[in-house]
């Protein structure tokens, strides 16, 4: 398990880091690594350069703008777990945190790197999915800015195009009309999800509007459960036996070692009832 | 027979003035280890060391046609690229059979595969450099032509005709059989008024230690002379392995084995990968280097378990058992594992089903076939796991259908405390052994009464939480009926040399080794205490085949007892020594003097007369002193192998208590009890803390740990991410107590320990989810690990 020789460039700012992406074909960032290096040990991946973002300055706060909460992509995520910022305005996320990996690796890997790089069973890529949030990226034709919706495109693929760096993400602070739940089922804590389940939505009387259902471990990316969302919407809480049934609809659940798809689609709507029931009565 | 409380009642024949026996005496390796200060293989760098990795067959059955090695000679830093063919020049096959074992048979094991590379993983080309990183670059421009052959991977179709034979001169896929009829089976079965018959399948999988597989092979031309750097198990039985198949006398080899970090069984084999290392030191006249990584760790070190077991058990209406049977099926590899073989986990569920219970009428039949897949052999607990997990479950399952308590049912059936000496339907001799006592104990440990009556409350508000058992019964102290009958140079005695150093302190070279549990604190609580002196002036000294004496080393829990009570032996003989000297000096009789705390004195009265400072002083620097014709022996060597008893068996049971989510079908462990009997406790934190990381172990194996193959022969989760080890958060608060039955084969009353958490945690557990789901009328679970899937599925929701 040692990598295949790779060159090493530590990036001095984001132009920088820029540059130096485009000066080698395959060229990969660094951030946290807690990804990437175990992959190149493994020689699942080969990249000819790593650009070592860790000390470009700016990346690494949590900041409150108008009705918004962005978090920098060098944020850790042990750091995220301990902001008051994210705690108060962006609940989802510090619920979700906590099941991350362990401390060690909390400590070290990012908020950003663990968006970019997009395991399909990770928790923060559903959530930002969830809060309908968005991702900041910068590259060598400038900055934009893509929404969570059209960011997730594939196993392990997303918007982000060579030599860009996504530099923070971005999501709506909650209001006290918000109502987020989040669940999720490893078979041991830390590990990466058999299922799990981010869910936002804005109370409405007894009901829920605009929800947004996402499941992750159950596909290539992150999986709105549209149907479902779409009956909650509709029937508010006593339409939850529909929703799960929808879910037949929503999610595809492949086999995987730790459980079969059936298997999979079972749990998932066991952990739609058991968030939309939070999300009913938060303070049950 | 007692109750040991937290520091044990002072034991007759070892009540020694300073006794250290039944003290938590810290370990004496703990500041070193501590401190990043200990010396494993990996920290060893000789001049001139190489390094090998090895290319791994990808798939499960191959032919090698080709193997084209001249990119990977031209890559920068490499020393040397050999293939199994080159290889083979310089060491010879094995084959991993016993005589014992009637019947078993396996193939010619090379250390590259030559022909054919017969599991995915099996080494098939060493490539040699400078670092390892280089060693893994040049593997990758080693191309193999392969043809893919048909891979056995189903036990339950290995021996049908139109399944290809893995080694065609062996004539079939069976590698051992064992039957065994004792009683009238079918008479009982006939005469129960309730029989359950069911299936259970144990999940492969393997021991995940801490410090992988590592070795350091360096032959000095010069000398003649191979030394071995190996974290091993049993360094005198390497010894003789690495001499035979290197055709060297074995004094021409020398194995060190200094820090190990956990074996569990899985370094006390002989592994391809590590004799190819040797045999390419030997090649290229220069160490070599090899350490597993986590990766190759998955496809070679062995797996265990992975028996597919159809059992039944009779019983009367009053509870009483009449009958066990069994047919085991079992899956080993494509080789039998040197030298131990692989027939030995089935020969021990045959063996151990049924062992606690006084039930006459018992049948097994047990079938140990070749396949294709990593091989498998003895692993923590060999075998009990399986044959506990059986027998317990069938006596639950049979409880609840009579309607019996599971604690009672134990109580009608367990061999009583005073029936010993007693031998099993299975021909197993029991010196003394304490089910009732230690049943009783667990009952008043654990609250049983009280945890059913919370069992039934929660259930009322829809939580369901079960309560299992699992007595047990576990092999320790082997004598030469193990291995050395069936022609294995594996020593089932042991030997410890005792040296009084010039300043009074007691230097002990013992033939067992060090893995982490804690043998150097036990052998030095042992000479301490025989000797007399503080044990801060002893200082142990384990793996070196030029230094210490002949022995098996450390497997079957072996250490303490066998170990343990040389160096008892060699403390006695040393004392006396000691004092023969002290009686010249001082002119006394040396039956009138003992050594107490590092000072010789007069027996009856405590006087202290001399120390042993300067006993060693006159006797190694003033000797023109001491009486004409004495001559002073302060070094005593003393060796033990168990003659009364050909096995010491230990016994014990355990409890499960945990709360299953029937939506998820998740387990939640919630605590788990141990009593157990291993006679003496030398230290009761090293039993407990044994005791401990054996039930883990035993609870991975039962919820978490498996090695899944696909119908190809290939692992799909050989990696720390997707193989699922038991980590802290998901582990049971253990509580762990004694009942000490001594042997009286040994002074020091020791039997081993090492394995009984292991042996009895899957059955518990098992035990406690059925428990748990029954009032829901889930079928019963039979098999491991106890997935959430496996748990929906009984309940009949996927």
């Amino acid at each position: 398990m040692k990598p295949a020789a790779f060159a090493y460039a530590k990036a001095r700012s984001l132009d920088h880091a820029i540059e130096l992406l485009g000066t080698r074909e395959g060229a990969r960032v660094l951030a946290g690594g807690q990804s990437l290096i175990a992959a190149l040990n493994m020689r699942l991946d080969a990249p000819p350069l790593l650009v070592d973002i860790n000390g470009v300055s700016g990346l690494d706060r949590i900041e409150r703008p108008d009705g918004q909460v962005e978090i920098g992509a060098l944020v850790r995520h042990a750091q995220a777990l301990g902001s008051q910022v994210v705690a108060r305005d962006a609940p989802l996320i510090a619920r979700a945190l906590p099941h991350i990996a362990h401390p060690a690796i909390r400590n070290r890997g990012t908020v950003g790197g663990s968006i970019a790089y997009a395991d399909p069973a990770a928790e923060l890529p559903a959530c930002l999915l969830a809060l309908a949030g968005e991702v900041d990226i910068t590259g060598p034709a400038g900055r934009r800015t893509v929404k969570a919706d059209d960011f997730f495109l594939g196993l392990f693929e997303t918007a982000l195009g060579p030599g860009e760096i996504l530099t923070a993400i971005r999501v709506p602070a909650a209001t006290p009309q918000m109502r987020c739940g989040f669940a999720e089922l490893a078979r041991r804590h830390g590990d990466y999800a058999l299922v799990g389940l981010a869910a936002c939505a804005r109370a409405d009387g007894a009901g829920l509007r605009d929800s947004r259902f996402v499941f992750f471990g159950v596909g290539a990316t992150p999986v709105r459960a549209r149907k479902a969302e779409a009956v909650l919407d509709a029937r508010g809480f006593d339409g939850l036996d529909e929703a799960v049934a929808a879910l037949a609809d929503d999610l595809h659940p492949e086999d995987d070692i730790h459980a079969s798809g059936k298997a999979k689609r079972h749990l998932a709507g066991v952990l739609l009832r058991r968030v939309v029931r939070e999300m009913q009565d938060p303070w049950a | 027979m007692n109750i040991t409380e937290d520091v044990p009642p002072a034991l007759t024949a070892l009540d020694r003035p300073n006794s250290y026996i039944g003290r938590s005496v810290p370990r004496p390796n703990l500041a070193r280890l501590t401190q990043g200060r200990g010396q494993f293989v990996s920290d060893v760098v000789l001049p001139r060391m190489a390094h090998v990795a090895f290319v791994r067959s990808p798939h499960a059955h191959a032919r090698i046609k080709a193997i084209r090695t001249e990119a990977a000679k031209n890559a920068p830093g490499i020393v040397a690229v050999v293939t199994g063919r080159e290889l083979a020049e310089i060491i010879t096959p094995w084959v991993g059979v016993l005589t014992h074992l009637k019947g078993i048979k396996s193939a010619p094991q090379y250390p590259l595969a030559v022909e054919r590379a017969c599991w995915q993983g099996e080494a098939v080309c060493a490539v040699v450099a400078r670092t390892r990183a280089l060693a893994e670059d040049a593997a990758e421009l080693v191309e193999v032509d392969y043809e893919e052959l048909p891979a056995v991977t189903d036990p339950e179709t290995a021996l049908d005709p139109g399944t290809p034979v893995i080694h065609p001169e062996l004539g079939d896929n069976l590698t051992f059989e064992r039957k065994l009829d004792v009683g009238e089976v079918d008479k009982a079965f006939a005469e129960a008024d309730a029989v359950v018959e069911t299936t259970f399948r144990f999940g492969r999988h393997t021991g995940v230690c801490l410090e992988p597989r590592a070795i350091v092979a360096d032959w000095n031309p010069g000398e003649q002379r191979l030394t071995v750097y190996q974290a091993t198990q049993a360094p005198h039985m390497m010894q003789n392995l690495f001499a035979k198949h290197l055709s060297l006398a074995e004094h021409q080899v020398r194995v060190v084995t200094k820090d190990v970090g956990g074996s569990f069984g899985i370094k006390v084999h002989t592994y391809a990968d590590e004799m190819a290392t040797v045999a390419l030191s030997k090649l290229l006249r220069r160490p070599i280097k090899f350490v597993a990584d986590r990766l190759e760790s998955f496809v070679t070190d062995i797996h265990a378990r992975d028996h597919r077991v159809h059992a039944k058990i009779a019983v009367k209406g009053d509870g009483t058992i009449t009958a066990f049977a069994i047919d085991d099926l079992t899956g080993i590899g494509p080789y039998s594992v040197y030298p131990r073989t692989s027939g030995i986990e089935a020969n021990q569920v045959v063996n151990l089903v049924g062992a606690p219970y006084a039930c006459p009428n018992y049948r097994a039949q047990a079938r140990v076939v070749f396949q294709n897949k990593n091989v498998m052999c003895q692993y923590r607990a060999v075998g009990h796991p399986i044959a506990v997990a059986v027998t317990e479950a069938l006596v639950e399952l049979a409880a609840a259908k009579i309607g019996m308590d599971p604690l009672e049912i134990r109580r009608r059936n367990l061999i009583p405390d005073d029936a010993y000496p007693a031998t099993s339907a299975a021909g197993l001799k029991f010196e003394l052994l304490s089910h009732h006592a230690s049943l009783a104990h667990l009952d008043a440990m654990m609250d049983y009464s009280g945890l059913r009556a919370e069992q039934k409350r929660l259930r009322e508000r829809g939580i369901y939480r079960g309560i299992g058992f699992a007595s047990f019964v576990e092999v320790t102290n082997p004598s030469a009926a193990f291995y050395g009958v069936g022609g294995a140079k594996i020593s089932s005695q042991d030997g410890a040399t005792l040296r009084l150093d010039a300043q009074g302190a007691v230097i002990c070279h013992t033939g067992v080794t060090e893995q982490g549990q804690g043998t150097e604190a036990v052998m030095a609580q042992v000479v301490a205490t025989a000797v007399g002196v503080p044990i801060e002036r002893v200082k142990v000294v384990t793996g070196d085949t030029d230094n210490t004496p002949y022995g098996g080393g450390t497997w079957a829990s072996r250490a303490a007892g066998i170990g343990g009570e040389a160096a008892w032996q060699a403390g006695k003989a040393l004392r006396a020594n000691i004092l023969a000297v002290a009686g010249s000096i001082l002119q006394a009789a040396p039956k009138a003097l003992d050594i107490r705390n590092g000072v010789v004195v007069d027996a009856d009265s405590g006087r202290e007369r001399i120390g042993l400072d300067e006993v060693a002083r006159i006797a190694y620097f003033r000797p023109d002193t001491l009486p004409p014709g004495f001559q002073a022996e302060l070094m005593a060597t003393r060796h033990y192998v168990p003659r009364t008893w050909p096995f010491a068996f230990t016994n014990g049971i355990q409890a499960s208590y945990v709360e299953v989510d029937p939506e998820t079908g998740f387990v939640k462990l919630l605590r788990h009890w141990c009593v157990e009997d291993c006679g003496t406790v030398i230290n009761p934190q090293l039993v407990d803390e044994q005791v401990r990381g054996g039930i883990v172990q035993g609870l991975g194996g039962a919820l978490f740990e498996h090695c899944v193959y696909d119908s190809r022969g290939q692992l799909l989760n050989g990696n720390m991410a997707d193989y699922l080890v038991p980590m802290a958060a998901e582990m049971p608060d253990i509580e762990v107590a004694h009942v000490v039955s001594p042997t009286a084969d040994s002074e020091l009353g020791a039997k081993g320990a090492g394995e009984a958490g292991t042996a009895g945690a899957p059955g518990a557990v098992i035990n406690a989810v059925n428990d748990a789901l029954r009032p829901l009328g889930a079928t019963p679970i039979t098999e491991t690990p106890i997935t959430p899937e496996c748990v929906l599925r009984a309940l009949g929701k996927v």
